[in-house]
């Protein structure tokens, strides 16, 4: 992403501010019938099928780099199956 | 089982909201019919957003279908729901409506059941503006029967019943509903969730006949025969072929095969509803008329 | 529960069967119907759309049968008692949604003023031919009622049975009047509202949670809610449960059918209506329906002074049809004689149910004009040979 033109050195990265605000999902393993949407359209890219599958014979999704999840929920916004959703948390917090 | 992840997350064990869009579903009915990679679902979806964001008195909201995959939507929607014949949701929601003008009605059919059968109680709801919302989810087929062509069938796809590929010109349903008089008329794909959930809450607000068409896969016939690949690889393309074009004139936006998809709102504008116009009429002629029929109080 | 006078139009009228048939709807609480033109019964939906605007009710002329059939049903949902009119050819789009109201146990009133048939046949002109559609004409299993008023006045008050026996047995009620029956301008007496007995739409005292749509009562039918009522009901035209959700299997199927079958058929003694006359001595019996049973009337007359005793069995309901009627009269009589305005229909019926203890003489007719009073009488003479 960096635009290397010209013998100009690249700025710094600026210092990372501490996350404040994480998220979490949750599969309702057995009612997914891994059609992947959520894989496909999760901005951060944090889900991933699994190895195993459900009663169903489905993969299903999961959370393959957790620290990136942000809570959003689009994947469920987009689960034809209502079987996952996100939600953000607070750190330090134990409820949402 | 839960796949929440606990690396860097903060010790303490996270206690798991609820999701938020179970209280719209008859959860008991779970899981649905629907194929894997069907769109019908993630329309369900932005149904229950938009629902929950007018803040609707959902006791007061009607829900009606017809024939076909998307016609088990009402069976799986927590509202009173009617699951009716093939082609027939508009004219029962139309006396549903006028029987108890309280009552906000809904019809959720697919494109064959609303534009081919149906297509005469679609031309003429939109003309008279009874107000209520329409919700078309077209993909392109006759899904539940196994996939024939529709009248929005593109040619050349391959359906069951055009083997050697459609060769009829589809309708271009924007225009259609625009022609007829629809005072909303607007399309998104289930790719575009949040926009598709705008769009059902705006067109569940507007007075009068709104129509949302959504563009959605049918993985297991239509995307299969016409080796489209999965439910993902429809919304893959539709996110790339999709060009937002609010206001653009609905004559332009058809669809052709695997081409360019407009999507936005095309129509939103005024005019008097069924229920208003005949008042109007009754009042000025009709000797000792009441407004709103059946002694219902009038809703803001 | 009385009428609501603001629907009865009491005094005495000189009025044709279409637009007693009106009346009738409007002083049995009907406040929304639904309808498309066609000869001989659009009468009864031009009167209806000026007189429902006047007591709070509604009509719409949609834009075809199939919508009418069906946009009386949604109206039903929300509350309202509801009718529909029409003839022949559109009986027969009807026919899904006739169906789809008895699978949904919906509360509703068809109205079928017969001409002759088949197809576009004759619409000026009266027939009976659509009596055995009016019981078999959907396709699946299900019981019906179908009233058959032979007069303006009888349009009045079989109209008003007919409203009331579709809330009882929640189930679709149609009457089945006849071109003649629907044009002939006679007397018809509208009482006081409150002589006007009125079947309620029986909504249920259940709460939402506890309330099963689809859960018979002791009569074998459920009771009813309405839509915005908080109850979140599903109604589908898919066999389903007591909770109403599609149960596509066998155990279902035969659960709900048959009760939709027998709803009807066991409380069938309840239901049907009858008049008779002369039975105790009867060598031959006229059963009859409709325009023809005026007719008959006068056959009677004039077999009786031919020297037969003929008895007369007139059927006010012909779906369910009385059965125990005419097992009580087989074999104890030589024959019945059946004229109608079709080549045999009700009295394919008869001739079931004498099961060959007596002969059934179809006094058949193709239909466009009323049988000659001689040609039954004939037929009557003939019978009691």
């Amino acid at each position: 992403m960096a635009n290397d033109t010209a013998q100009v050195p690249a700025p710094a990265p600026a210092a990372k501010k501490p996350r404040k605000v994480f998220g979490l999902i949750y599969v309702e393993r057995d009612r997914c019938k891994g059609c992947t949407f959520c894989v496909e359209f999760c901005p951060p890219k944090c889900l991933g099928m699994s190895e195993d599958f459900n009663a169903k014979g489905y993969h299903v999704p999961m959370l393959t780099a957790p620290d990136d999840c942000t809570g959003c929920n689009l994947c469920g916004l987009y689960c034809p199956d209502f079987a996952i959703y996100g939600w953000m948390r607070k750190a330090g917090k134990e409820t949402p | 089982m839960s796949e929440a992840a606990t690396a860097t997350v903060p010790a303490a064990a996270p206690v798991r909201p609820a999701n938020k869009v179970e209280p719209f579903l008859r959860m008991d009915r779970m899981p649905t019919v629907w194929c894997p990679g069907c769109g019908i679902g993630t329309v369900v979806n932005g149904l229950a957003q938009a629902l929950e964001r007018c803040k609707l008195d959902l006791d007061k909201v009607a829900i009606v279908s017809g024939i076909g995959c998307t016609g088990r939507v009402a069976g799986y929607v927590r509202l009173d729901s009617f699951h009716t014949t093939h082609g027939r949701p508009i004219p029962f929601a139309t006396g549903l409506k006028l029987a108890n003008p309280e009552l906000k009605v809904i019809v959720v059919s697919g494109d064959g059941d609303l534009t081919a059968i149906g297509g005469n109680h679609f031309i003429h709801a939109a003309r008279r503006n009874i107000d209520m919302t329409v919700i078309c989810v077209n993909n392109h087929t006759y899904g539940m029967t196994g996939g024939q062509v529709t009248p929005t069938t593109p040619p050349p796809a391959i359906a069951s019943t055009t083997p050697y590929g459609a060769y009829e010109d589809p309708f271009n349903l924007q225009f259609l509903a625009d022609a007829c008089g629809a005072v909303y008329c607007a399309r998104w794909t289930v790719a575009h969730v949040r926009q598709l959930a705008k769009a059902i809450e705006e067109a569940l607000q507007k007075r009068g006949f709104s129509f949302v068409e959504a563009i959605s896969p049918c993985p297991t016939l239509y995307a299969r025969r016409n080796r489209l690949g999965e439910g993902v690889d429809a919304l893959k393309y539709y996110e790339e072929k999709s060009v937002v074009k609010h206001g653009a004139p609905t004559r332009e936006v058809g669809i052709g095969f695997q081409s360019e998809i407009a999507v936005g709102k095309f129509v939103d504008r005024e005019r008097a509803t069924l229920i208003e116009a005949m008042n109007e009429r009754y009042s000025k002629a009709a000797r000792g008329y009441v407004p709103y029929p059946t002694g219902h109080k009038p809703r803001k | 529960m009385k009428a609501d006078p603001r629907g009865v139009l009491t005094g005495t009228h000189f009025m044709d069967g279409d637009h007693s048939c009106c009346e009738g709807a409007l002083a049995a609480g009907c406040r929304f119907a639904a309808g498309y033109p066609i000869t001989p019964s659009t009468e009864v939906v031009e009167r209806i759309s000026g007189r429902l605007p006047e007591m709070g009710g509604m009509f719409l002329q949609m834009e075809d049968e199939l919508a009418s059939s069906i946009a009386i049903q949604g109206a039903a949902w929300a509350g309202a008692k509801t009718l529909t009119v029409t003839s022949g050819p559109g009986f027969s789009l009807m026919m899904e949604h006739i169906g789809l109201a008895a699978m949904t146990e919906t509360p509703c009133v068809y109205v079928d003023v017969q001409r002759g048939g088949p197809s576009t046949g004759l619409p000026t002109m009266p027939a009976q031919q659509d009596m055995m559609q009016a019981k078999w004409g959907s396709h699946g299993d299900y019981g019906i009622i179908a009233v058959c008023p032979n007069s303006p006045q009888e349009c009045f008050d079989l109209t008003i049975l007919a409203f009331n026996l579709a809330e009882q047995y929640r189930v679709p009620a149609l009457v089945m009047m006849d071109e003649v029956v629907g044009h002939m301008i006679e007397r018809v007496v509208i009482p006081e509202a409150d002589r006007i007995e009125v079947v309620p739409r029986r909504y249920t005292q259940k709460k939402p949670g506890e309330y099963l749509p689809f859960r018979p009562g002791h009569d074998l039918v459920p009771d009813i809610v309405k839509a915005g009522d908080g109850y979140r009901l599903h109604v589908t035209g898919l066999t389903h449960d007591e909770r109403g959700y599609p149960a596509m299997n066998v155990p279902a199927q035969e659960k709900l059918v048959r009760r939709l079958v027998d709803k009807i058929r066991l409380n069938a003694e309840k239901i049907c209506r009858t008049e008779e006359s002369g039975l105790d001595d009867a060598e031959v019996v006229v059963v009859s329906y409709g325009i023809t049973s005026r007719i008959a009337q006068r056959s009677i007359e004039l077999a009786r002074a031919r020297g037969v005793k003929v008895g007369s069995l007139r059927l006010l309901v012909a779906w369910p049809f009385p059965e125990h009627r005419i097992k009580a009269l087989a074999g104890r009589v030589k024959a019945f004689v059946v004229p109608e305005l079709n080549f045999g229909q009700m009295a394919l019926e008869v001739e079931r149910v004498a099961a060959g203890r007596s002969r059934t003489v179809c006094v058949g007719h193709a239909g466009g004009s009323v049988h000659d009073p001689k040609t039954i009488a004939d037929a009557i003479v003939e019978a009691a040979r």
